[in-house]
């Protein structure tokens, strides 16, 4: 009674319906406001990434950063709109692809003639989802990528790389009556740490690797850290983003659900699991508390507990944040050692470590949390075994096709800035412009 | 005329000048100034990984005198307001001025400083 007297109040208009329909009508708004609401607070988590990217690369190139997050999102959103969305969701029923249906077409309008107004909501949520996924990729090619290279693979990432994938694991989230391959086999990815954070971060990877690193990077062959210019606006990326997660994680639930304070708590825990053990490593390896390395912490934690956070117990997600703070520090430094060279970790954070939350899923998940038990609670291997196909598989997909696009635009439009242009900066070649003018930049 | 050229503790600016004030010295140019001697760089780290900072921040006092008399005092308050006794203190150099001109007025030599 207490709770649709909450419901009278927020919906009064519901109430015209008889006593009996009072619950269903007030659920279906619930959801429809619950699913945009958090689909706000993800879409914000594009700012958190531009702050970060920025914060933590040189003043020189921070025009060039902010125009790849702004338009990324653009082209993103368009593309999604053009073909991705339809390939990710439109009726899957080989498993392996949505029947395409261009420009949303079949998925707006009910049989009867009426507007479909859960599929608004339910798109503009994956939109911004979409969009996450191809920003991660920015800062693992900062500082040297073409920007006319990036609009390109920025549009092929949204309208293909991303919604191919996606179909395999969350097709049947919008009831088309299909269903993707790895959802078939029972694979787990709540909110998408592999989705979207392992595919980001496998392409940033791709991207990485055909680029080369940085000029400066390695002298005589060993690495050189490169300093951001400004560690506060990294910091605020962070928080931006944590902030951001408490959409993209209970927002997953698309709608109300019993379980969302139970999400957000292992949102939480696991970032603060992650911070604290990414602190704590690099204090030990280097004597000193590092700031990056700690706030790539939180980002580890937040993005392992991505595909966990619905199915495992608060103390798990603990754990699941500490072992991705742990991991995060060893990967940043592992890709730095053997010549990779990504400006801001996107790879270990998002790749690695949505790697690592997606297996945390078939060792922790456990009832009455999930409707399933991973290994460590008497399920077996069987679920680890689909959780590790689905990481792998990510994987693969993600490097082989990015490598393919990265490559075949370098051998045609070139991928990346002339010498002079990366020495003196992106800023004034790519755009004309720099981020601080008047305002004195020392040289690094 | 000479020119003074000190190179100092940034966090000793204030109470030199107003040290020079005081013995009626009420001019100065300052620039901020990077650099390194015996006190060497220090380190700091970045994604886990440490790296040298040879260059440290100091801060560059110049100060033309018309005299010997006016040197000495200027000398001696920098060197007794800037120092903290460690290494990184800084150092000064006197210069010969050859010529000094007024924008304003167009006045020459000592009338000038």
């Amino acid at each position: 009674m207490k709770r649709i007297l909450i419901f009278m109040l927020i919906f009064p208009s519901t109430f015209v319906f008889s006593e009996g329909s009072v619950n269903y009508v007030a659920q279906s708004n619930v959801n429809l406001i619950w699913t945009i609401l958090a689909a706000f607070l993800v879409f914000f988590m594009q700012a958190g990434f531009a702050m970060v990217e920025t914060g933590f690369t040189r003043a020189k190139n921070s025009v060039n950063i902010i125009m790849k997050n702004l338009i990324d999102f653009a082209v993103g959103s368009l593309a999604f709109w053009f073909i991705g969305f339809g390939l990710m969701f439109g009726l899957n029923s080989s498993g392996l692809i949505g029947k395409p249906g261009f420009f949303w077409d079949g998925f707006l309008i009910n049989s009867d003639g009426s507007l479909n107004y859960w599929s608004f909501a339910f798109i503009i949520f994956q939109n911004v989802f979409a969009a996450t996924s191809a920003t991660i990729i920015s800062g693992a090619v900062a500082e040297r990528i073409k920007f006319i290279t990036y609009l390109i693979y920025t549009f092929l990432v949204s309208a293909f790389v991303y919604p191919i994938f996606g179909s395999w694991a969350w097709n049947s989230l919008f009831s088309q009556g299909g269903k993707g391959w790895l959802e078939a086999l029972g694979f787990i990815d709540f909110a998408g740490s592999t989705v979207v954070h392992s595919i980001g971060g496998w392409l940033g990877l791709a991207g990485a690797v055909v680029l080369g690193p940085r000029i400066g990077k390695y002298v005589n062959g060993k690495p050189r850290p490169i300093p951001g210019h400004n560690i506060p606006l990294a910091a605020l990326g962070v928080f931006i983003l944590w902030f951001g997660w408490f959409g993209f994680n209970p927002g997953s639930t698309l709608g109300y659900s019993d379980n969302l304070g139970i999400i957000a708590v292992t949102t939480s825990l696991s970032a603060s699991a992650g911070t604290l053990s990414a602190m704590i490593t690099v204090w030990i390896l280097k004597k000193k508390p590092e700031v990056s390395m700690t706030l790539n912490g939180a980002l580890a934690g937040l993005v392992a507990i991505t595909a966990p956070c619905a199915v495992v117990s608060p103390l798990s997600a603990i754990i699941i944040g500490l072992i991705a703070g742990v991991i995060v520090v060893f990967s940043v430094l592992f890709f730095d050692n053997i010549g990779i060279d990504d400006p801001v970790g996107a790879v270990s954070v998002h790749g690695v470590c949505g790697a690592w939350g997606t297996i945390a899923v078939g060792l922790f998940a456990a009832e009455p949390y999930g409707s399933v038990n991973g290994l460590f609670y008497g399920g077996g291997f069987r679920l680890l075994g689909i959780q590790a196909l689905g990481a792998l598989v990510a994987f693969l997909y993600a490097f082989l096709i990015g490598l393919g696009i990265f490559k075949l635009i370098d051998i045609t439009i070139g991928i990346r800035v002339s010498r002079k242009e990366e020495i003196e900066g992106l800023d004034i070649f790519e755009h004309g412009i720099e981020a601080y003018s008047n305002f004195k930049i020392t040289h690094n | 005329m000479k020119l003074i050229i000190a190179i100092i503790q940034p966090n000793k600016l204030e109470e030199v000048k107003d040290a020079l004030n005081k013995e009626g010295i009420s001019r100065l140019t300052i620039l901020d100034v990077e650099g390194y001697g015996k006190q060497k760089g220090h380190t700091e780290i970045f994604r886990g990984r440490e790296y040298e900072i040879m260059f440290t921040r100091k801060v560059q006092l110049e100060i033309a005198v018309r005299n010997d008399k006016e040197k000495e005092v200027v000398v001696e308050t920098i060197l007794k307001n800037a120092r903290t006794g460690n290494i990184g203190d800084g150092k000064i150099f006197v210069l010969p001025i050859e010529e000094v001109y007024r924008v304003r007025t167009g006045e020459k030599g000592e009338d000038a400083i």
